[in-house]
């Protein structure tokens, strides 16, 4: 029996120190003065462009008239994850992007740092999440994976009365809030106190225990009326050149080299496993991830380090403000370089051949980039380093998947119906990103607050046909 | 914010003030009120050195004791002092330091105007002897403070005083009998009309008026205590209440006082002046000079010199030399309401270029004006001759039901990854969110343009009704049982 969601993590000082916080809070007379610079727009841009739909001129008037205990609420109804979701969203893309300030010739209003404002007084307070709970109604759902889905549907569910359960294959929950999410932006920590509010809420939590088969998941349909599905996406996709699958990975006294890969690294010195690097690393790959995975190794003490990309600096994937960041954590990079063979040196560090490509014609349809490259000849050259970090990116669960009978897989994500994460199965639902091919936190958490209102409006109207039958 | 225009004349205005209330001259029209500011010698001495052209001071009396705390604020979306209180009485200084200071202030500064505010109990020996003394020391003029609304009140002085006309009247002969220098009567405006004691104070002689003094206020309430601020020991008072807030009414009272013939006298406007352009309205609506307190007591004198640079620039612009080229040139453009034409109209105009949607005026219009901003772009089904619009709530609850989503990829921040997740911005206002006035409906109340965040986004225009202009006193006049609309 575990007493909090947390019991078998602590935080490891020196992974503290080295990831400090990268956007300090707000004071408090800073988020007044903030909070009173917002419009009150009506039917407020930022609000319609936060995939939960935060009431933002709502809760950021409470913070501007000294309601902070109504503006952690306004939040917590639309987002129950908006803790984190203040601390990792990309804002300048949601809320923040859409603030009519822009078109004022004004900075946006700091959305994210007031909701953290909030968040951060709401959780000093010890409130609940659930203020007066609910009366119980007889459904018994199971969420399947523990990351913001499952637990923004979960919650949502609580609010409703049900019974929840949630079920995780790792030993600490919070999905990639706790295992993939920057340091410095997220501490595994704090995400673990905001899984165990809702733990508090009456959720049962089953960590350590992962539902891969055709049976597991028939004994879940017998436990319960309906499942959700938030199980994620899978490891991160391999280059597919020579040497990389020799396990060269080694270290001792938390220290790592070799090969491994970003989500390797990070859930690693995320979890105190890894505290430090040292040498040459090369990233390969230039999404927010491999971002990620770079600034970690250079705060471990690695340098240099070095981002290897396909494509130029106006086509990384990564938003422009990651891009902005790797740069001021000191990153380098080099352009159109592809990886071709990975061998190890007599003295134990890696020699990475590397070649300059060029892409081969574009994408036919809808302008896209095109994704076949050929080498430029007589440009390969060898890098030595200590490390090799694959980051182009997550594969689907495509075997866990495939388990799943009368769910319909399309391009590895789990087919549902946007509004009511519905799969083609009438028990299953779905959300994040195993259905969304991978958003964000936030398209996560709205994904799994749809699906808890599909399956309360299906168990409500069981329950209306039922009482009309009487 | 009036227009320089360009080409103004080279010319340097002058902002000296002549022979103001029959006699006090100096360099400028920016005197400090009788306060803090003004509390000795060596505090105006260095106002002067900032550039302030005259000082009232701080009232002199026989010394009080005061309590701490004197003063509380409101504060207003994170402005600090938008409205200030106090409850502090007169000079707690014995009145001969004051006056061997006013001494040495006058010795020193000749062509500054000093001004001993004045308030003694209510006898003629004692105002005859502050009379003299003030005037032996070197005072330019008096101010006699009927107006200070706590404390002294309750000793049958400032508004205890300032509320009764005769009183008014009978202290202003008093001193008039003995005074050498002019004599300004300090109105208070906690009265309903505040006509009528400056009437008394004009029949009592007073060469001069300022108004107004501070407003009878409680400023709020501690919500942890309970106790209204500011807290004196758990418990607070009335205070006098000051500071931009006050400025409309103080404006208004003004331009009450000078428009009334039984009234009019020289005047030094008082009551939330904090800019030049503050000054230049009192002006315009008569006043011979203008006096600051609280703005002083916010940033310090140094406000002073924007004060007249700003003037001066505001007056070149308008080709206006001296004061007294547009001194109460405002006064007559108030008028009783039925003298207005019924048949001006003016509509709200939004520029689109200029809009940056935040839909203000479509939700305040529709709850707090006349319905008529709308949000779709085209005009509504008709019921009769009703158009039919959706209403605001329904957009809110549309916009609910939208399914957004992060733009995670490069093309799709470009392009925006659905119909509402924006696109990095910045990008223009998407058409959906300018809103549109229904001309024909609306009335012209001015609500969208007032609460419009940017400037001249919402215009109104004037649109010809081609009636001849009507006024409501012309259009009952002779009518048989005319009745006056309620002015609220
Ligand atoms: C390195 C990295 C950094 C990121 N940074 C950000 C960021 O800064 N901001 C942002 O908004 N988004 C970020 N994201 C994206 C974001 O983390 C995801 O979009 C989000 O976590 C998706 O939530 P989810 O619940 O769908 O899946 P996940 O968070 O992946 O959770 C899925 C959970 O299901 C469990 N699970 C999987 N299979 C099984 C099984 N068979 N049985 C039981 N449990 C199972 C997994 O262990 C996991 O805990 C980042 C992603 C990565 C990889
Ligand atoms: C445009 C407008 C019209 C008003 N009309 C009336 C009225 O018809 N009758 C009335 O008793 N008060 C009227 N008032 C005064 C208000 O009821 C209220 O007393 C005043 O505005 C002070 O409240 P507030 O400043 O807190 O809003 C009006 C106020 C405004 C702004
Ligand atoms: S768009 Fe900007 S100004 Fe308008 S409500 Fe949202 S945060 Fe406030
Ligand atoms: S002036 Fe008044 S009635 Fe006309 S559109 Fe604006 S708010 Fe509405
Ligand atoms: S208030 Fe002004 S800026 Fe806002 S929507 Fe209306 S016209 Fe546009």
């Amino acid at each position: 029996m575990l007493t909090t969601v947390s019991s078998p993590f602590s935080e490891h000082p020196e992974i503290r120190q080295r990831f400090a916080e990268l956007h300090p809070p707000l004071s408090a007379q800073a988020a007044v003065v903030e909070s009173n610079r917002c419009l009150h727009c009506f039917d407020a841009p930022c609000m319609v462009a936060c995939p939960t739909h935060i009431d933002v001129p709502g809760f950021i008037k409470r913070i501007a008239s000294g309601n902070l205990r109504g503006s952690g609420r306004k939040i917590l109804d639309a987002n129950v994850l908006a803790g984190s979701c203040s601390r990792v969203c990309p804002v300048e893309v949601l809320c923040e992007g859409a603030c009519v300030m822009h078109r004022y010739d004004r900075p946006p209003i700091q959305i994210a740092q007031l909701q953290r404002h909030a968040m951060d007084a709401f959780h000093a307070s010890g409130e609940p999440l659930i203020p007066v709970p609910p009366p119980a109604i007889p459904l018994r759902v199971a969420c399947v994976g523990s990351g913001p889905a499952s637990l923004a549907c979960a919650a949502e569910l609580r609010r409703a009365g049900a019974q929840v359960t949630v079920i995780e294959r790792r030993p600490l929950p919070g999905g990639l809030n706790t295992y993939g999410v920057a340091e410095y932006k997220l501490p595994t920590a704090d995400s673990l106190r905001e899984v165990e509010l809702i733990r508090q809420t009456g959720v049962e939590f089953r960590l350590s225990e992962a539902i891969e088969t055709t049976a597991q998941l028939e004994a879940l349909e017998a436990e319960f009326d309906y499942v959700f599905l938030g199980v994620g996406l899978g490891a991160m996709q391999s280059l597919g050149i020579p040497g990389e699958s020799e396990s060269i990975q080694g270290g001792a006294d938390h220290e790592t080299h070799g090969i491994l890969n970003a989500l390797q690294l990070i859930s690693a010195y995320k979890t105190g496993h890894i505290t430090k690097m040292s040498g040459a690393v090369v990233v390969v790959g230039a999404g927010n991830t491999a971002i990620d995975a770079a600034v970690a190794a250079r705060r471990l003490g690695a340098d240099p380090v070095t981002m290897l990309y396909r494509r130029g600096p106006n086509d990384v994937s990564a938003f422009d403000f990651e891009f902005d960041h790797a740069r001021r954590e000191g990153i380098s990079f080099l352009w159109h370089r592809l990886p071709v063979a990975i061998r190890k040196a007599q003295d134990g560090s890696l020699l990475l051949d590397i070649e300059a490509v060029q892409p081969i014609g574009n994408h036919p349809a809808d302008n896209r980039k095109s994704d076949r490259f050929e080498p430029v000849p007589h440009s390969l050259f060898t890098m030595e380093c200590r490390t090799v970090i694959p980051a182009i990116g997550q594969s689907p669960l495509t075997q866990l998947l495939a388990e799943f009978r009368h769910i319909t897989v399309e391009q590895g994500r789990i087919a549902i119906e946007r509004a009511t994460g519905q799969t083609t199965h009438p028990r299953f639902f779905a959300g994040g990103d195993c259905a969304n091919g991978g958003r964000e936190v936030v398209d996560a958490i709205a994904d799994g607050k749809r699906a808890a209102h599909g399956i309360l409006a299906k168990f409500n109207s069981a329950a209306e046909v039922a009482h009309v039958k009487h | 914010m009036s227009s320089i225009k360009s080409g103004s004349p080279h010319f340097t205005p002058d902002l000296a003030v002549r022979n103001f209330a029959g006699g006090i001259n100096c360099p400028n029209p920016f005197w400090l009120a009788s306060a803090p500011p003004t509390n000795c010698g060596e505090q105006i001495m260095r106002a002067f050195d900032a550039g302030w052209g005259g000082a009232v001071w701080k009232t002199i009396g026989a010394p009080i004791t005061n309590v701490s705390s004197r003063y509380s604020s409101i504060d207003w979306m994170g402005q600090r002092m938008m409205g200030f209180n106090n409850i502090e009485l007169i000079s707690d200084r014995p009145i001969e330091t004051n006056l061997r200071e006013l001494t040495e202030v006058k010795k020193r500064y000749p062509a500054h105007a000093v001004i001993a505010s004045l308030m003694v109990e209510s006898t003629r020996e004692a105002w005859h002897d502050i009379v003299q003394r003030s005037e032996d020391a070197g005072a330019d003029g008096l101010e006699l403070n009927f107006g200070c609304p706590h404390g002294m009140s309750e000793r049958g002085m400032g508004s205890a005083v300032g509320q009764v006309p005769e009183y008014a009247q009978m202290i202003t002969e008093w001193v008039k009998e003995v005074a050498r220098t002019p004599v300004l009567v300090k109105l208070t405006p906690n009265i309903a009309d505040i006509r009528t004691v400056a009437r008394a104070a004009k029949l009592g002689g007073a060469d001069g008026l300022s108004a107004i003094n501070t407003i009878n206020s409680i400023t709020g309430i501690d919500l942890d205590t309970l106790v209204p601020r500011p807290n004196v020991g758990g418990k607070s008072s009335h205070g006098g209440y000051c500071g931009p807030a006050v400025k409309p009414i103080a404006l208004n009272m003004v331009q009450s006082v000078m428009a009334d013939p039984a009234s009019a006298l020289p005047l030094s406007g008082i009551g939330g002046i904090a800019t030049w352009s503050d000054a230049a309205e009192f002006i315009l609506l008569g006043c011979g000079t203008v006096q600051v307190c609280t703005a002083a007591m916010h940033y310090g004198y140094r406000i002073v010199e924007d004060m007249a640079d700003g003037l001066s620039n505001w007056m070149r612009g308008k080709g206006f030399r001296t004061l007294e080229d547009f001194r109460g040139l405002s006064v007559n453009r108030v008028t009783e309401w039925k003298h207005l034409n019924l048949n001006f109209k003016i509509v709200a105009q939004i520029d689109e270029q200029k809009c940056i949607g935040c839909d203000l005026c479509h939700i305040a219009c529709w709850d707090g004006a006349h319905q008529c901003i709308h949000l779709d772009r085209v005009s509504g089904p008709v019921d009769g001759h009703v158009e039919l619009h959706p209403i605001p709530t329904s957009h809110e609850a549309a916009s609910h039901n939208r399914i957004t989503v992060t733009s995670v990829t490069r093309r799709e921040r470009t392009q925006g990854a659905g119909l509402h997740s924006p696109a990095h911005g910045p990008y223009p206002t998407p058409l959906a969110r300018i809103p549109r006035v229904d001309q024909t409906e609306c009335v012209g109340c001015n609500l969208c343009s007032c609460v419009c965040p940017v400037d001249n986004c919402i215009t109104m225009v004037e649109v010809p009704t081609g009636l001849p202009p009507e006024t409501w006193d012309e259009r009952t006049r002779g009518a048989n049982c005319a009745t006056e609309p309620p002015i609220l």
